[in-house]
């Protein structure tokens, strides 16, 4: 069966060769949101989606702990079976009430949330619209629904708009169809945002619908954490918000939400809610807990603002090549796979964990080394990063200044 | 060597220019050439390609027409059949 992958498996057996396998890390023990302990070492990360850093927030933990005790380790059943327990139904109300919309779904990952998502809403006769860089998750609901999926180029609402005209001037045009786009709002490989005013000034002259898929910018944009909708003033134009609560809010799981009044028949509509089982009380507890931390403390959003410039303007000044502007994920474009892993490699041994992303999961098949920074690191961790960035980048070229380096060794 | 096909050869220029990025390939593009195989695309390349494609002749190409597409001739017969429907 897995011939196929002959030459996904050359690729592989290849990277694992340079030292362990940069796809199968696994640590022993979590110390905190940014050190873990593999064996006796140390390793610090900076490849994880913990922007806020709440996975080990104290009220967060000790609410899990709690709904565990109260209503055990796990429901057992389906959102429209037995899985159903009032605590689902509050976070619903929940997440609604902070993003300002009517309604809520809650789904057991984001990833299904995408699934579930895209394929109830768009049927045989519509169009998706989908940004070039989006999301697996956001091509597989594409792939799950009977519409018709047009690409458009990244972050390029002038090729939006272009494709939607070739749309509606289709001759077989449906008339009853209708369009929905599809965008995210920090885009999970570059950290670069979606140019969501002018995205919305396309949906408004076309008639088109809107989704932002707001996974990496809930938390972490706006003044109150709603993402980029809030900080680009286009809320009311975005008709669907989804998201997940397995980064800033430290937990698993996903969510829609949006106005319209059926809203409700999703429910039973979306087969990636409905054939799968809820998610576990403790889950439900500590996300909601994290959407209160979230609300009452902005510092956090501050703080990891901070070390996101910190560590973009660093690794800028020395020269490296990064996505195209500061965000919690930093990304280092790498002329080379080989380089790329070596250089990972390199990071690694000196105990820093960054993620490791090469084509074909990149956009323009590149190679980057994934970083990504969390509110709850230290600025001496962050200037630990760039050192040893800075050291391992001349040793290999990708930067320059490794020939006085050397010469002095 | 170029196709005598204007449109196999616009959509041989634009790989051509994606060479040695996206995609990697040798040799010359004709009717023949088989887009995911010879031109060595993986699944976002060749969407990346299409994408391209649909850019280079303004036109949209449906992703349950691409099953039917295997060669260049084949994406070429469908840019044609498409433009003899638009006009
Ligand atoms: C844009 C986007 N949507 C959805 C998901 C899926 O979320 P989850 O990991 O919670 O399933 C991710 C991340 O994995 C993502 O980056």
């Amino acid at each position: 069966m897995l011939q196929k992958y002959a030459a996904l498996r050359q690729a592989h057996a290849q990277l694992c060769e340079a030292a362990g396998d940069p796809f199968a890390v696994s640590f022993d023990r979590m110390l905190s949101p940014t050190e873990a302990m593999q064996g006796d070492r140390m390793v610090t990360l900076f490849g994880s989606n913990n922007y806020l850093g709440l996975t080990f927030d104290r009220d967060c933990v000790d609410a899990a702990a709690e709904a565990a005790r109260a209503h055990g380790t796990g429901t057992t059943g389906s959102r429209i079976a037995n899985g159903t327990y009032a605590l689902h139904a509050a976070l619903e109300a929940q997440v609604a009430r902070f993003l300002g919309r009517r309604a809520a779904m809650v789904f057991t990952t984001g990833y299904q949330a995408n699934l579930g998502a895209l394929s109830a809403l768009a049927g045989r006769d519509d169009d998706l619209l989908l940004d070039a860089d989006g999301h697996a998750s956001i091509y597989d609901g594409a792939r799950l629904s009977a519409a018709q999926v047009t690409r458009f180029r990244h972050n390029d609402p002038d090729d939006l708009y272009r494709r939607l005209k070739l749309l509606a001037a289709r001759p077989d045009r449906a008339a009853a169809g209708q369009q929905l786009i599809v965008v995210e709002g920090i885009y999970s490989m570059l950290g670069d945002l979606a140019p969501l005013r002018e995205i919305a000034a396309v949906k408004r002259e076309t008639g088109a619908w809107l989704l932002v898929d707001e996974a990496h910018s809930l938390g972490v944009l706006g003044e109150r954490g709603r993402g980029l909708a809030e900080l680009a003033g286009v809320e009311e134009d975005v008709d669907y918000v989804l998201g997940t609560f397995s980064k800033s809010l430290g937990s698993i799981g996903g969510f829609l939400a949006g106005n319209d009044p059926d809203f409700g028949l999703l429910r039973v509509t979306s087969r990636a809610y409905m054939f799968t089982a809820s998610l576990p009380p403790s889950v439900v507890a500590s996300v909601s807990r994290a959407l209160d931390v979230l609300e009452a403390r902005p510092g956090l959003r501050s703080a990891l603002t901070r070390n996101a410039e910190r560590l973009y303007g660093a690794l800028s000044r020395l020269g490296f090549a990064l996505g195209p502007m500061p965000s919690p994920i930093v990304s280092v474009r790498m002329p080379d796979p080989a380089t790329a892993s070596a250089f990972w490699n390199g990071l690694f041994g000196a105990g820093i964990y960054v993620n490791l992303a090469l084509p074909p999961a990149t956009p323009g098949s590149q190679s980057l080394l994934r970083t990504s920074v969390t509110a709850a690191h230290t600025a001496s961790q962050v200037d630990r990063l760039v050192d040893a960035m800075a050291a391992i980048g001349q040793d290999l070229a990708v930067i320059p200044g490794g020939g006085i380096r050397q010469a002095a060794e | 060597m170029t196709s005598d096909d204007p449109i196999i050869e616009r959509i041989a220029s634009l790989a051509r220019s994606m060479n040695g990025k996206q995609m990697n390939f040798e040799g010359d593009i004709t009717a023949d050439t088989d887009v995911v195989r010879d031109l060595k695309l993986d699944s976002l390349a060749s969407m990346d390609f299409i994408m391209a494609v649909e850019t280079e002749f303004d036109t949209l190409i449906p992703v349950d027409s691409m099953a039917d597409i295997r060669t260049v001739g084949d994406l070429a017969a469908l840019l044609r059949s498409q433009s003899a429907k638009a006009a």
